[in-house]
């Protein structure tokens, strides 16, 4: 980094096609930074970044980002024009796509998004949420080979969590290449990635999201929090983790436990 | 604090953004606003220290009172004395170059003499663990430290009333738990009545006092965690509940109350095994 901070440490890692990827770990690991390697806005000291078999120091940060969407941690930084529509239709002009093509994406992205009856709003009057919705919805119209998601969920409500993981969902079905940074574990939990933790700079460990979201001790040394359902698993002695509430529900109630009979005993009562 | 069939509509808008809102957080509480984005969380908040109406323009009835205060009579300046206000963004919040210069922007602008500035900001880096910062420009801080650096800003000005806007939303899930943990900490240490928004119910049910839920505007619950956690129609309301409340509430287990984290649910799993 400019201020000979070394942000990154011998980092190896491919991502193929198609591939769910979570990079996770505390804040300051470096995912930002690595997320930052791959659309050119930073370029490797020594090693080399590729995207498509060309290494990222040969192609300028534009022909990149129409290749690689980044969406920023912070969404601020990512508007700036007077309305809704206009953020999302400035990237689609900037790629050269025609006007009616503009249009019709503009239109598609921000019924996606529920932000149709908002396009002719100001961005900076956006509540935290809404404004991570259009900065998801802008990236997405012009449908970059890769999508990468710096800390996504991060003041997202609820419902626009789901959202999030249906698009996230429907992404993998098209086949498209997406890549999470987040600390969100509870989040990234039901998608089961293949996951990379990075700590310090270095990728500590990469592996399909049950055994890295299962190690207590990696997780913690890295900054991370168990996702409940993982804990509950380890904690209930479950011999596998449990995806979802469901299969919690379903387990415990194989058990011979009061609940099996339909009784509702007072919790915490004898 | 009390909020007696509050309603407001922003300038421009033609929805009200807050409608018949009526509540009360007594002194010492903790209370978490809970909602979808945009259900009017934020704008209740700002009627707290005054944002709405002195900077918000738009149509306002009903009343609010801080402090015996009545918000829409008193200026920002002197809610400012008894509210400390921490914005979703720290960044929003911090200018100065340095972090000891920031903290202490508040108390200088109220003309304190010099030799109490610099008490009060000594004892607020202190009590936050970030004497070692003060020297250290914020731009350079992690989002946590800056997180706590806004929280010192606004102890130094002796409020009786702090309001959280979603201050874990930036953080990592360590960091979110210490501020978390720092937050119950200042209530019982200080007595300070604490309000704070946030999606994360699973990181404040076990702190808070009292939960409001708001939707499109108005309150659509408000009670214990217990109460509000075992309420039927959580689902339309958007709520992300922790996992091991979902699992309970699935269990049918509601009578008598629900634990409300990991830990206090399996050390009773064994005792109802029979």
């Amino acid at each position: 980094m400019p201020n000979e901070v070394l942000a990154l440490e011998k980092v190896n890692l491919r991502v193929d096609e198609g591939e769910l990827v979570a990079i996770v770990g505390g804040n300051g690991a470096g995912k930002t930074t690595l997320l930052k390697h791959m659309n050119g806005l930073l370029k490797p000291v020594t090693g080399t970044v590729r995207v498509k078999g060309k290494p990222t120091t040969e192609s300028s940060v534009a022909e990149l980002s129409k290749q690689i969407g980044l969406v920023f941690q912070n969404s601020d930084h990512q508007l700036f024009s007077e309305s809704v529509k206009e953020e999302v239709a400035f990237g689609l002009r900037n790629f050269g796509f025609p006007p009616s093509e503009v249009e019709e994406r503009v239109a598609r992205a921000l019924n996606a998004f529920g932000l149709g009856q908002m396009s002719d709003r100001a961005p900076l009057t956006l509540s935290g949420g809404e404004k991570k919705r259009l900065c998801i919805a802008l990236v997405t119209a012009w449908d970059p080979i890769v999508l990468a998601l710096d800390e996504p969920t991060v003041g997202q409500d609820h419902l626009n969590k789901v959202r999030l993981l249906e698009l996230v969902r429907r992404l993998i079905r098209d086949k498209r290449t997406v890549l999470i940074v987040s600390h969100d574990l509870e989040f990234l939990w039901p998608l089961q990635p293949r996951t990379v933790v990075m700590s310090g700079g270095r990728i500590v460990a990469d592996g399909p999201a049950a055994s890295i979201f299962t190690n207590f001790e990696l997780l913690e040394s890295s900054g991370l929090r168990q996702p409940q359902l993982a804990r509950l698993a380890v904690a209930l002695e479950s011999p596998s983790p449990f995806r979802d509430v469901d299969e919690a529900v379903a387990w415990l109630r194989e058990k011979n436990g009061p609940w099996s009979s339909g009784s509702q005993t007072a919790f915490g009562k004898g | 604090m009390e909020f007696n069939d509050f309603s407001f509509t922003y300038a421009g808008s033609t929805k009200p953004a807050a409608s018949h809102v009526t509540f009360t957080v007594g002194e010492g509480d903790v209370a978490v606003l809970a909602g979808l984005s945009g259900s009017g969380k934020s704008t209740i908040l700002r009627a707290i220290n005054g944002l709405i109406p002195h900077i918000y323009p738009g149509e306002y009835s009903g009343s609010v009172k801080v402090e015996g205060m009545t918000v829409q009579e008193t200026p920002t300046y002197e809610l400012a004395k008894k509210v400390g206000f921490l914005f979703q963004n720290p960044e929003n919040q911090i200018f100065m170059f340095t972090v000891e210069r920031d903290i202490a922007f508040g108390l200088e602008n109220m003309g304190y003499d010099p030799k109490v500035i610099r008490e009060k900001t000594d004892w607020a880096m202190d009590l936050l663990g970030i004497r070692d910062l003060a020297k250290r420009s914020p731009s350079e801080l992690s989002d946590g430290q800056k997180q706590r650096v806004a929280i010192a800003g606004s102890l130094v000005m002796d409020p009786t009333i702090l309001v959280l806007d979603e201050p874990t939303s930036l953080l990592d899930p360590h960091t979110a738990l210490e501020v978390v943990r720092l937050t119950k900490e200042l209530n019982k240490r200080l007595g300070l009545t604490v309000i704070l928004v946030e999606h994360r119910l699973e990181l404040v049910s076990t702190i808070a006092s009292k939960i409001i839920v708001v939707k499109d505007g108005s309150i659509w619950i408000q009670g214990t965690p217990q109460e509000v956690l075992l309420s039927d129609g959580l689902e339309e309301v958007g709520l992300s509940l922790p996992p091991v409340v979902e699992v309970q509430r699935k269990l049918g287990l509601k009578s008598g109350g629900i634990a409300l984290d990991v830990e206090d649910f399996v050390k009773e799993v064994p005792r109802l095994w029979r």
